[in-house]
């Protein structure tokens, strides 16, 4: 996901990508296919196609056009709801000029060629960046060789001729010929060596709100999750885990289990690569096996986490603050006032709808899986590292995905669905309960934040401290995913007290490209690039670490999806402690930091959301408006809410105004509107509902009546999103809109009550007023 | 053990244990795979069907307590999938990863059924037991909204 493509401008003329050219192949059926040619041919192709002339087709193929004008773009993002199966085809057809009801999405299978300079993953908003001109450039590529055909058949220069609703047009004639008819010619001819994209004026289909494809296939209830795959002769299976964290299974009462009811096979997994230590029990019904399940008794051996507790997580966290003046030096000596804070957040579970599941069918020599994943190459090395067989042996169908947000760029559940397969000597499909689910899950880290700020005379900024409290660096129990705390510590910090790295980056140019956008691995409540880095005199983020072992990944917007809270909560902190406007205070900070990208497009989005909220209404007791902004994921972002809470601490956010830049292009305004509101509700959830709680080394929270989500009644009445369109390469939606919602919020509830919220979720924070 | 059930419709005969829930009988036996399976435990509503018109959170019935009434699945709830919900489910493009969709139409079906103009707070209060963690809930008040304009017309 390191695509050294960069976001820029769209070209309107280029030379195609170095590392790919267009090229075209005759279909058996008589279409014309045509794809990215790279260095290594291989043989994985979308299967649904059916088979191409063999000999002469090109692997990795992204287009067809039958006979008929049908148009079959390939995805290869996996679709986990962020809408990429539907936007970039768009950008296909837009190059190609085809009207977009006359085109066919598919979903294509993992291709494991070498150099695909187009990741088949999805996570941290980038295949909108990496994808946006690779997609028209393929559209275009085909475009032209249609217009060749054309023009050889006629007779005329090609540059005579133009396109549209998928038809080539000789303008001087009056003569036309459909792009089906043209397929056969087309295949004959050699690909174009550069192409024209269309000036963005021109857009027909990118801009506009497109229906996601599979929307008649999910309101028919047709199957595309993981979860609904059936293949011949499938069994069915669960594995139990230890309870605890890193433990591991000694015994369990196999034979009774294997007498019960419908199992065929149930057995102790462990030392598997990759797979934590369980039993597994392997039936001809789902419920078959979570029956057995009820009557399967286990000894573990617990290890070292069973003495892990929440309490106990977070003692050690507040002593670990106590400590937090140490080093400030004198930085606070004659401010005006002085606040401390401490903000924390415990940890939360992805819990993606569709609990994990996988379907394996692992044989001597090949395995094959069916698996919801945001990261299809990471399930193939999980397979292989379970079962043995080389990467080149492993076909991955990739499915739709009942939810990401990033717990599915983990791929454990692909390990341990081939392994039971193995074992087991059958297909089968691996479905976790939802109480697995929560409880063996790799969460997003918990964390406390051990704040210091001051103000001068004048009414600015004169200092801020942030010690950025973590846990981990226990292991996961041999699972995947990263340490609990490395996502929200500074560069450089250890388990000890560490001095952090200068903030610096803020004001240049934000990275570009990264997985996780720019500097999301920053320290404590700096969060993603930018603001209070650069912007703030005497700021400084340190990081200490509390040993745990509970496993943790990414989970949308990492490290910002927190730190933002923090960061933007505490600015407000200080605005009312300046006795300043809030709105003020924050541009004059901005205003006076250094100039470059950062600046220039955070207080654009900060004045329309403000703007268009109508900042500064006169609102009675129990109403306040509040405003936060962010980067993140290479968007920036600014909320402005207002927000109603009785006398009795009831929380009603009235209206969310949501001011986006995420560049000069909004490829499907549906899907990214859509993406806005879902993470403003999202965001909102997050702040008032989940919370893991961690006792005797296990996860106590068993299943969704226990852990909570918001519901209908709690969500916005209404969300306003606008679009900034800047000049800046179009970059994606999935995360950016996430992390300065709950700020906004909480600082709305300040302005409403005077009560300030420095702990999540906000249900354990009273918001009664009188 | 062997029931006999009416589904979309259809007389469907399966054999499994009495305990089995509606859900994976749909789901596993009947290849029905519209109702999802989001929590076992009546909280999610990813797994809501009809029951003589009434809206049930398939995981917590067995065959045995569905034997004799009229089960509708999403796969049934319109010939064509031309619904006014499903219709306005496509036109407002209601869905992110769509897990929780067919849940939220069959509920959503029940109470337009009962109350062909809801207001918000009956949509709120109707909706409740359905989760959507992709959080798309504005949109499905606004689809609601507009499948009800469409059925009264
Ligand atoms: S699966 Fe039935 S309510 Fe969640
Ligand atoms: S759309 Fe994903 S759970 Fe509702």
């Amino acid at each position: 996901m390191n695509s050294a493509i960069a976001p820029t401008l769209p070209p309107s003329e280029g030379a195609l990508d170095r590392r790919s050219f267009l090229r075209l192949s005759a279909l058996a059926g008589g279409g014309f296919m045509l794809g990215f040619y790279l260095k290594s041919a291989g043989t994985a192709l979308a299967e649904e196609v059916g088979a191409a002339s063999p000999g002469e087709f090109v692997p990795n193929n992204y287009l067809r056009i039958a006979p008929d004008g049908t148009v079959t773009i390939f995805s290869t993002r996996p679709e986990i709801g962020q809408g990429i199966k539907t936007s970039l085809p768009m950008l296909v057809a837009e190059e190609l000029d085809v009207d977009w009801a006359s085109v066919k999405v598919m979903s294509a299978v993992l291709d494991q060629t070498s150099g695909n300079p187009n990741p088949q993953s999805a996570g941290g908003s980038t295949s909108t960046p990496q994808s946006f001109n690779q997609m028209r450039q393929l559209g275009a590529g085909a475009r032209a060789v249609l217009v060749e055909a054309a023009a050889q058949t006629w007779g005329v220069p090609a540059a005579e001729c133009s396109t549209a609703h998928g038809e080539v047009r000789h303008v001087a004639s009056g003569k036309k010929l459909a792009y089906g008819s043209l397929v056969a010619k087309a295949a004959t001819l050699p690909p174009p060596t550069g192409v024209t994209l269309k000036d963005p004026k021109d857009f027909k289909i990118i801009g506009t709100r497109v229906s996601g494809v599979d929307n008649p296939a999910l309101v028919t209830g047709q199957p595309l999750f993981g979860i609904d795959v059936k293949v011949p002769g499938m069994a069915y299976a669960i594995l139990e885990k230890c309870p605890v964290f890193g433990g591991t299974a000694v015994s369990a009462n196999l034979d009774e289990v294997k007498k019960l009811p419908g199992v065929k096979d149930a057995f102790i997994l462990t030392g598997v690569r990759g797979v934590a230590s369980g039993v597994a029990i392997v039936a001809n019904s789902t419920w078959a096996a979570f029956s057995a399940r009820q009557q399967l008794k286990v000894t573990w051996n617990e290890g070292g986490g069973a003495n892990q507790s929440w309490t106990e997580m977070t003692r050690q966290a507040q002593a670990a603050g106590a400590q937090a003046a140490d080093g400030d030096g004198d930085v606070f000596v004659g401010a005006a006032k002085v606040i401390e804070a401490t903000y924390s957040f415990p940890y939360i579970s992805h819990a993606n709808l569709e609990p994990q599941n996988c379907t394996a069918h692992v044989t001597a020599d090949s395995a094959e899986i069916w698996v919801p994943t945001q990261n299809p190459p990471s399930a193939v090395n999980s397979v292989a590292g379970a079962t043995g067989l080389t990467a080149a042996q492993i076909k991955v169908h990739v499915t739709r995905s009942g939810g990401g947000f990033g717990r599915r760029l983990q791929t454990e559940y692909a390990a341990e669905a081939a392994a039971i397969s193995q074992k087991a000597g059958m297909p089968v499909k691996l479905t976790w309960s939802r109480e697995d689910d929560l409880r063996h899950d790799l969460y997003r880290p918990a964390g406390f934040n051990f704040l210091r700020g001051a103000v001068d005379a004048a009414g600015k900024i004169s200092a801020w401290r942030d010690l950025a409290v973590t846990f981990g660096g226990g292991g996961g129990g041999g699972r995947g995913g990263r340490g609990g705390g490395a996502m929200l510590l500074p560069p450089g910090a250890g388990a000890v007290f560490a001095q952090a790295a200068a903030p610096g980056a803020a004001g240049a140019a934000p990275a570009r490209g990264g997985a996780r956008g720019g500097g999301a691995r920053g320290g404590g409540a700096r969060g993603g690039g930018g603001f209070p880095g650069g912007f703030v005199q005497n700021f400084s983020t340190r990081g200490a670490q509390v040993a745990s072992n509970v496993p943790t990944t990414a989970w949308r917007a990492p490290g910002d999806c927190t730190a933002m809270w923090v960061s933007q909560s505490f600015l407000d902190e200080l605005a009312h402690a300046a006795g300043r406007d809030p709105l003020e205070f924050k541009l004059e900070h901005l205003g006076a930091g250094p100039a470059g990208a950062y600046r220039d497009r955070v207080i654009p989005v900060v004045k329309l959301a403000a703007e268009k909220l109508g900042w500064g209404a006169k609102l009675p007791k129990g109403r306040g408006q509040g405003i936060a902004f962010s980067f993140s994921h290479q968007g920036y972002v600014a909320h402005a809410v207002e927000v109603t809470v009785s006398p009795a601490g009831k929380l009603k956010v009235d209206r969310v105004v949501s001011a986006v830049d995420v560049g000069s292009v909004i490829v499907n305004l549906s899907g990214a509107e859509n993406q806005v509101e879902g993470s403003v509700v999202d965001a909102l959830s997050t702040l008032m509902f989940p919370a893991l709680n961690i006792e005797k080394g296990r996860i106590v929270q068993s299943n969704f009546d226990e852990y909570e989500l918001l519901r209908m009644p709690d969500a916005p009445a209404k969300i306003e999103v606008h679009f900034l369109k800047t000049n800046n390469g179009p970059t994606g939606l999935g995360e950016p809109a996430f992390s300065a919602l709950a700020p906004a919020v909480c600082n709305a509830i300040f302005a409403a009550t005077g009560i300030r919220v420095r702990e999540l979720p906000l249900s354990r924070t009273s918001l009664k007023w009188s | 053990m062997n029931y006999t059930l009416n589904v979309n419709g259809k007389s469907r005969s399966v054999d499994v244990a009495p305990d089995t829930p509606m859900l994976w009988i749909l789901r596993d036996h009947l290849d029905l795979v519209g109702a999802k399976y989001g929590c076992g435990g009546g909280f999610c509503g990813a797994c809501t069907v009809h029951a003589d018109g009434v809206a049930i959170r398939s995981c917590q019935f067995t065959a045995a307590e569905m034997s004799g009434k009229k089960i509708v699945t999403i796969e049934g709830l319109s010939e064509h999938g031309t619904h006014p919900l499903q219709r306005a489910w496509c036109e407002l493009d209601v869905a992110q990863c769509g897990y929780c969709q067919a849940g939220q139409i069959m509920n959503a079906a029940e109470l337009l059924a009962k109350h062909p103009h809801p207001t918000d707070a009956d949509i709120d209060t109707a909706m409740a037991g359905n989760l959507c963690r992709c959080a798309t809930y504005t949109r499905i008040r606004a689809a609601i909204h507009q499948a009800a304009g469409q059925s009264a017309t």
